[in-house]
């Protein structure tokens, strides 16, 4: 199946490339995707991922078509 | 109740005045909290000569109407609006805007201070900050 990775701010600079299609097998997860996408990179400890844009376990099964973002933690400012 | 990103600048005062037509229809609303956050010029100690805001088209969106929902439920509110600016900002540039409407100053106040919280701690956006010597992205809030 097919799935559509998109990295955010510092992971898409990291990364060298902001989206890209990826073949995977069925029941991959949030963070099979990552290591497929980016061999041999870590996954970092406070990367945030989303599923089809609602934040998602990194342990969650992947779906055919789905949008599987990752993103490093947000940044509205101090309070 | 409205959500706005923006790619330009904007003034957040035309908007509130221009939002569905100021005061018109605003009868039942004995409170309107209003939050505007702007581009400061400092930060961990250094100056900030401009700032990249980036965020996740659709994700971001979806997630201010949700939290705007959610708010509702919450709290008894008329009606509220969230616009926020992404890409180049200059210091003193407007940021963001939450307004709430409410029969009553408590439930306005709260909404709009929780509003702010939650837009800040789970919105997809991120700041890339241009400092003298170079830019970094902000990648932690701090308790203020």
């Amino acid at each position: 199946m097919h799935v559509q990775v998109r990295f955010f701010a510092s992971l898409r600079e990291k990364a060298g490339f902001a989206e890209r299609r990826l073949e995977v097998p069925a029941g991959t997860t949030v963070a099979e995707v990552w290591a497929q996408a980016l061999p041999g990179e870590p996954l970092p400890d406070n990367v945030l991922a989303a599923r089809n844009m609602e934040y998602v376990a990194l342990d969650s099964p992947v779906q055919e078509g789905d949008e599987v973002a990752f993103f490093p933690p947000v940044t509205g400012g101090e309070r | 109740m409205s959500v706005e990103v923006l790619e330009s600048g904007f003034d957040p005062w035309a908007k509130l005045a221009g939002y569905h037509g100021g005061g018109e229809g605003r009868e039942k609303s004995g409170a309107t909290a209003v939050f505007v956050g702007t581009m400061r010029d400092f930060n961990e100690g250094d100056e900030v000569h401009g700032m990249l805001l980036e965020h996740y088209p659709g994700m971001t969106e979806r997630h201010l109407e949700k939290i705007s929902v959610e708010a509702r439920g919450r709290w008894e509110l008329d009606d509220s609006l969230i616009v926020h600016r992404v890409g180049e900002l200059q210091p003193g540039d407007p940021i963001v805007l939450v307004a709430v409407w409410s029969a009553h100053r408590k439930a306005a106040f709260e909404a709009c201070r929780w509003l702010m919280e939650e837009l800040k701690s789970r919105a997809p956006f991120w700041k890339k900050e241009q400092l003298s010597d170079g830019s970094r992205w902000v990648e932690h809030n701090t308790e203020g």
